[in-house]
């Protein structure tokens, strides 16, 4: 059990305590490190609750949205209106409680399902560490988050989205392979892909063939390496992934 | 630390990463929810927090801090049922009944934010909880019924009852 557990209660606080982040453990919503404690997968010495830590709650701008790190999964399916992939990419992730408890920031730096949704939205991470906060594109945050304590990702309101997932039947598993496709305000075309090995992937030789679906499809895999793990082979997923790219590209043509 | 469970008020002496569920089970003697997974993937452990379902398996105590708890035991007494008690009891919605509490919490939420009888809604509410007797049909006819509003005479249909006359047969 841990020796030192923290709850800030402000986010001030929370990046104070936070520092640079070494040997401390962060827990969001618990729904990834309270089972990996419970099973003695992990003995943390020193643990950050953000549960007090006031980095929850969904913010419009105008037409920019910002999503705080502790927000719940289940408040993006509000945003449906606005921003229907990101909101059926949340609908994905596990169930209805399980998704009330989870957060946002933590299965993005966690399981991920929701990282190739943010990519496509072209969205921006805020980060704090021990040089400071900065604000970077997620696909760098991604890449480099080590030591780093998120705060809130944003992006700017689409003129359309699409989210097409390979469904598997059980309502615990990770996202095999999702694609969300977006129609930017200024008319240009932004393909993502989660499930892939790593963390969420832009698909830009897809991105590039945007106007012929089928082109686009076949061009996607060049984008990526395939995952190949117990939910699906990497042979599967390089099946799959022209499918659900043409599946969205075809969805974004019918919502214009 | 504190807590309010079905109504009582409690200091919680456990450290503030224990499970929510050893709180309620090992500490305060409260048992409906059960360990099932204990990872979240199962369902029998959940109760509301402040009125909101959740896996009590997966909450660090100290994440609920001053929270209202409510499991099975806040819902009903065997003498003075809820309607969702009352529509499980109906329904034979319990086979092994591991299950059935967490399963009663879910329901129960799901119409305490106005859900309806409709099947597929339920099923997106429950999809989160596993009965291993496969009894899913008479759970969600029972969380239907109670969705409507019926109400029952449990001295007629209850297994209990049941039991009861051929007891005074024999």
């Amino acid at each position: 059990m841990a020796s030192e557990v923290l709850v800030p209660s402000s986010p001030a606080e929370a990046v104070a305590l936070f520092g640079d982040g070494a040997g401390t453990t962060v827990i969001g919503g618990g729904t990834v490190v309270v089972p990996d404690m419970t099973y003695g997968r992990l003995h943390p010495d020193r643990v950050l609750l953000l549960s007090q830590a006031g980095l929850d709650g969904v913010t419009v701008d105008g037409d920019t949205i910002t999503i705080g790190a502790t927000t719940r999964v289940n408040a993006l399916l509000e945003l449906e209106g606005k921003v229907a992939a990101l909101a059926a990419c949340a609908r994905n992730v596990a169930d209805y409680e399980v998704r009330g408890q989870a957060t946002v920031g933590g299965n993005i730096c966690g399981y991920g399902d929701l990282q190739g949704c943010l990519l496509a939205l072209d969205a921006t991470a805020r980060s704090a560490g021990v040089d400071g906060e900065r604000t970077e594109p997620l696909e760098a945050f991604l890449a480099n988050r080590s030591g780093r304590l998120l705060l809130d990702v944003s992006f700017e309101l689409p003129a359309a989205s699409a989210f097409a997932v390979l469904e598997y039947p059980h309502t615990h598993e990770f996202t095999v392979l999702a694609v969300t496709g977006v129609r930017t305000a200024g008319g240009d075309t932004l393909l993502a892909a989660t499930g892939v090995a790593g963390p969420g992937a832009r698909l830009r030789s897809a991105e590039a063939l945007a106007s012929d679906p089928d082109a686009a499809a076949a061009a996607a895999a060049s984008d990526v390496t395939f995952a190949d793990d117990a939910l699906a082979s990497a042979w599967y997923r390089g099946q799959t992934l022209p499918v659900l790219v043409r599946r969205v590209l075809n969805q974004l043509e019918e919502s214009s | 630390m504190n807590l309010t469970v079905n109504g009582v008020a409690a200091t919680i002496e456990s450290g503030p990463l224990t499970s929510l569920l050893d709180v309620l089970r090992e500490e305060l003697g409260v048992t409906s929810p059960k360990a099932g997974c204990e990872q979240g993937g199962c369902g029998a452990c959940t109760v509301l927090v402040d009125g909101e379902p959740r896996r009590s398996c997966l909450t660090p105590v100290a994440s609920v801090d001053g929270a209202a708890i409510t499991t099975v035991e806040g819902l009903g007494s065997p003498e003075n049922m809820s309607p969702v008690q009352q529509a499980f009891t109906h329904h034979y919605a319990a086979q092994c009944g591991f299950c059935t509490s967490g399963m009663m919490m879910a329901a129960q939420a799901y119409i305490d934010r106005g859900g309806s009888d409709d099947h597929e809604a339920i099923q997106e509410a429950l999809g989160g909880h596993v009965c291993r007797c496969t009894g899913y049909v008479k759970i969600i006819d029972a969380v239907a019924a109670a969705a409507r509003g019926e109400s029952f005479d449990l001295t007629v249909t209850a297994p209990g009852a049941a039991m009861t006359t051929l007891g005074g047969v024999a």
